[in-house]
């Protein structure tokens, strides 16, 4: 980041003003510890395998988004070739797309490192594919963690979006996942819950689906 | 009540299409709302309210605690936080940060905090574009206007309108198919979002341990403005921190339920600094303004500063008999219903509207429905008392007074009580059950006559109380 003195002395005034009329207000002291937050309240519920992806998949359908189960990475591979089939796709850098041989796929752009194609590509192709890090059964949310091998415009900017997961990232759901990432900053510097396509009711309540975001999600469960 | 206020709400209540908009609107939120909070499909509700209330009490009788340690961890990640006591002070900072980055072109999504402080309008009188992408706003942009509600901010406009505005504004044949007009809002942002500089979103949360903005949407233009721009600002006020990402799988919960009826958004956008080395895509930049205009005046207070707590999830408007009527433009400031009722003047002072904490039924809805538990009907009594010593300081409702002294004098002594009540009902036409609809001249005057236009009276019966007890 540009070190340039774009936040000025008033600002800087404007901060201890601030924190000083909050203590004043307060009755409390510069550095004054705090007493302990009400203890966290996560209730991870004891959920089979199975049901849970039971639910993700209706959960899911009930927003109009698509979900199927295939038993291998190979069925998998089968499945996003004939989703694909006369149509534009790019893949992100995830390993585990790699190792289902959908990159490989003929027609997936795929390996992009560069800010500028990546921007290019998802702009005009019809479907990204990417991988989920986490999905939640109860809900039917899937949960994108930014990183090099996953980047954020995939899963955003073009109309559909087709995502290819391990069934053992299924979790029961919210609290599970804060359980296991308690503090989502330490691992990544944006983690987005997706539950179904873009929509917006904004013009008379009435649902229009892919508004900004895509309209069709898609989402292969492997095993 | 001011002139102004008045005149809104009858404009309101006369126009039929609107009525039925708005009663349409708010009627289905609320019931999807209470299927989504149903036992059925979320049993522990009362408890993640309760866990919600005493979450944000502590944030916020530890503000200054929360708000040092949410800018370490942002700073931490390479962001930067930057304090603003005004509207001024933050496009005074948007504006330079623009300048130094040669910037023109901002792209924004929907924020309450942003539509408080009026920042396209000051923005764009600098001469930058400044565009909403949210849906909703993005045609209250086009048709200069400010948000009807908290969560459906186009909420009284039907197709039709939104076919004249963007005819008007667009340059684009009619059209009033609403998939049709979203295709058309979305070609014209996309191009925004790809040529823009800076983003501009707002936060619902800002989680302390963490140093993150939490974005809550829909529609997907908070994760576009977030990630296409190379510059990332969130906006936010400094009531908004919590202390731990793990509180957001309370908050996740009961936010969307309580908007929309959603068991989550579509989106929930949990981000923490700049890209970090080897991201492809995310903004270089990170910058969370927190601003004070006016919040800082609410914490003194033990219970007017729970008005902080607010999620801004809508569901006290949707469930508000009052605001179903009145509509969200009548309003005196962007925050509408009864959350609008008691920030508006807390943060305005309130003789900027005194018939704002009166225009309450007191029916109690809106502090049952609040997934933080705000007991805003208390607020609203407290003050309705703060409007009433402010107007006694400033010498006004001297006639209030004195009627009143009259009225304790005449309830005080049973006599004069007597003859009053016969003088009245001798002026009061009787009748047999019926309901006076117009009352007759001599007691039509004044403050009465305002009052009884709105209301009819039971007519005075033909023999007091009193008179039946003595010929028992």
């Amino acid at each position: 980041m540009a070190r340039d003195k774009i936040i000025s002395a008033d600002n800087a005034m404007s901060r201890d003003n601030i924190l000083h009329k909050v203590r004043t207000a307060l009755g409390r002291s510069a550095g004054q510890a705090v007493a302990p937050p009400p203890p966290v309240r996560l209730r991870v519920p004891e959920v089979p395998m199975e049901a849970r992806i039971a639910s993700f998949i209706t959960r899911l359908e009930v927003l109009a988004g698509k979900a199927v189960r295939v038993r291998s990475m190979d069925e998998a591979r089968e499945f996003v070739a004939a989703e694909i089939a006369g149509k534009t796709a790019a893949a992100s850098n995830a390993p585990y797309l790699a190792e289902c041989g959908i990159t490989g796929l003929p027609g997936v752009r795929s390996g992009i490192r560069d800010l500028a194609e990546l921007r290019e590509v998802c702009a005009h192709v019809d479907i990204g594919i990417t991988s989920a890090d986490y999905a939640l059964g109860d809900t039917g949310t899937m949960v994108a963690i930014a990183s090099p091998e996953e980047a954020r415009l995939m899963s955003l900017l073009p109309p559909a979006h087709l995502a290819v997961f391990p069934k053992e990232r299924m979790l029961t759901g919210l609290d599970e996942l804060f359980t296991i990432v308690p503090n989502p900053a330490e691992i990544t510097s944006s983690m987005v819950l997706i539950t179904g396509p873009s929509r917006t009711a904004d013009i008379e309540q009435i649902l229009v689906r892919g508004v900004h975001g895509p309209g069709q999600v898609t989402v292969v469960i492997v095993g | 009540m001011s002139v102004e206020f008045d005149r809104k709400i009858h404009t309101t209540l006369a126009d039929a299409n609107l009525q039925l908009a708005v009663y349409t609107a708010t009627g289905r939120l609320k019931e999807k709302r209470i299927e989504a909070v149903s036992d059925a499909w979320l049993p522990d509700y009362q408890e993640l309210r309760t866990q919600a209330h005493a979450t944000k009490k502590h944030a916020i009788e530890n503000l200054d605690y929360y708000l040092e340690e949410f800018e370490r961890n942002v700073e931490a990640r390479g962001g930067k936080v930057v304090y603003c006591k005004d509207a001024t002070e933050v496009s005074d900072f948007v504006l330079a940060l623009a300048k130094a980055r040669g910037s023109q072109l901002i792209v924004k999504s929907k924020s309450m905090t942003t539509e408080e402080i009026d920042l396209n309008e000051r923005l764009e009188h600098h001469g930058l574009e400044s565009v909403e992408t949210d849906l909703g706003e993005y045609i209250l942009q086009l048709a200069h206007q400010k948000p009807y509600h908290i969560v459906a901010p186009a909420l009284h406009m039907t197709r039709y309108d939104v076919a004249e505005i963007f005819t008007r504004e667009l340059h684009v044949p009619n059209e009033t198919v609403p998939e049709k007009q979203t295709l058309i809002a979305r070609e014209v942002l996309r191009q925004k979002f790809l040529h823009a500089d800076i983003g501009i979103s707002g936060a619902n949360f800002l989680v302390a341990d963490s140093g993150a903005v939490t974005i809550i949407e829909n529609e997907g233009n908070a994760r576009l403005t977030t990630s296409a721009p190379k510059i990332h600002i969130a906006v936010a006020g400094i009531e908004k921190v919590i202390p731990r990402a793990q509180d957001l799988a309370v908050f996740l919960k009961l936010l969307a339920r309580s908007a929309t009826g959603q068991l989550l958004s579509v989106y929930a956008s949990f981000l923490s600094g700049p890209k970090r080395p080897g991201e492809v895509d995310g903004p270089e930049e990170f910058y969370v303004v927190l601003l004070d205009n006016g919040r800082t005046k609410l914490l003194p207070d033990r219970s007017k500063r729970e008005s902080l707590y607010c999620i801004r999830c809508g569901a006290c408007l949707n469930i508000c008999p009052v605001y179903r009527k009145i509509g969200g433009h009548s309003f005196p400031w962007v925050y509408s219903g009864p959350i609008g009722a008691i920030i508006t003047p807390q943060f305005m002072g309130v003789s900027h509207e005194p018939g704002l904490p009166f225009a309450s039924s007191l029916c109690g809805a809106c502090g049952e429905v609040c997934p933080v538990k705000i007991d805003i009907p208390k607020v609203l009594l407290e003050l309705r008392s703060d409007v009433k010593k402010s107007e006694a300081r400033e010498g006004q409702n001297r006639l209030e007074k004195w009627a009143f002294r009259v009225f304790a004098w005449v309830m005080t002594h049973p006599k004069i009580y007597e003859l009053a009540g016969r003088m009245a009902g001798g002026m009061a036409p009787s009748g047999d059950g019926k309901w006076i609809r117009s009352v007759p001249a001599p007691m039509n005057v004044g403050p009465l006559k305002a009052w009884l236009s709105e209301r009819d009276l039971p007519p005075s019966p033909s023999k007091s109380f009193r008179e039946m007890w003595r010929n028992r």
